[in-house]
């Protein structure tokens, strides 16, 4: 799937020609740098490997340095690749920019979500915890966690105070509301993972 | 943050298009109504109750009395649907939110005009 990387810039609410009111999330998707190009002859699969951002040179491992001299003063804040059907048509050093999206179109975009650290049960899985009052002593606890010798240990996935956030999501099927190849912005329909200015990928669906 | 702004203000309308209303004024809003492929304009006269949100998120809502019912509607300001603004009549009110006209009827539901 083709698609671009981009900065979540925000939410807002925009109108569309019938006058109604549409929430949309815009993100500054693009331009990506075409960095390398992968082929089945080559990788075993096409792909193409595209950059976005920047960052300053002293902040660019020698490797890396060495992946991008074909690049003159080129450092990419983060590089990421799409699988393609077919790598016809690209070529490196090109600029994917949003005229890859039409209006209208379902895109998924994807995002590393809020860290929220350790959490219980209630944050992390939404239970509706005990009662506060009326004697219960039990607020925000897990509960039980399962029978005693049969079968003497506890189901796999049992819904547990953990690590909660800072993992990768993507929402699935949202509609692009504008495309704003002026300024590089997407205007998807709905809210996207992950704060503002977080970085966040878009996909095309196939 | 600056980025979003300048997107927003896109959509919004321009100086002088709307009127300086407020809570408490009389208004007139003209808006735009699709029937089949037909497309005429609508009126609707009232109170304004409220004023709230900025940028493109500004609404207000306006109420009137229609056969004897209230009816109340939320207007985004912004929103590409309305025509026209036409202030009638100023009011003099003393709060910003006036809710309390929805359990009053008749005389006592009516503002005094202001500066009179």
């Amino acid at each position: 799937m083709l698609g671009l990387i981009g900065k979540k810039i925000g939410m807002t609410r925009i109108f569309d020609e019938q006058g109604l009111m549409i929430p949309v999330t815009v993100i500054q998707a693009g331009p990506c740098k075409i960095i390398q190009i992968k082929t089945a002859d080559k990788d075993g699969y096409n792909a193409l490997q595209v950059g976005f951002g920047q960052r300053k040179e002293k902040n660019v491992i020698r490797p890396l340095k060495g992946h991008l001299k074909k690049f003159e003063n080129y450092f990419p804040q983060v590089l990421k690749e799409f699988r393609v059907e077919t790598v016809e048509g690209y070529e490196l050093g090109q600029e994917l920019n949003t005229e890859i999206f039409n209006v209208g179109e379902g895109v998924d975009v994807g995002g590393v979500i809020k860290g929220r650290g350790f959490q219980g049960v209630v944050k992390r899985h939404g239970h509706s915890g005990g009662d506060e009052t009326h004697g219960n002593t039990s607020h925000r606890v897990p509960g039980s966690v399962g029978s005693s010798a049969d079968p003497s240990r506890c189901w796999k996935n049992l819904k547990l105070p953990g690590q909660y956030g800072n993992t990768n999501q993507k929402a699935l099927n949202l509609k692009v509301a504008k495309v704003d190849s002026g300024r590089n912005c997407l205007f998807v329909r709905g809210a996207v993972p992950g704060p503002t200015s977080g970085l966040v990928t878009v996909y095309k669906k196939k | 943050m600056n980025k979003l702004t300048e997107i927003e203000a896109e959509y919004l309308k321009k100086e002088g298009e709307i009127p300086d209303f407020d809570s408490g004024d009389t208004i007139n809003v003209r808006t735009w109504v699709r029937e089949g492929n037909k497309e005429r304009l609508q009126n609707f006269e009232g109170v304004v109750l409220q004023r709230r949100g900025g940028g493109v998120n500004a609404t207000f809502t306006v109420r009137k009395i229609s056969n004897g019912v209230g009816v109340e509607r939320i207007f985004p300001l912004h929103s590409p649907i309305i025509e026209s603004i036409k202030l009638v009549r100023k009011g003099r009110v003393r709060r910003a939110k006036l809710f309390y006209l929805r359990n009053l009827t008749g005389k006592a539901a009516r503002i005094k005009e202001q500066g009179v």
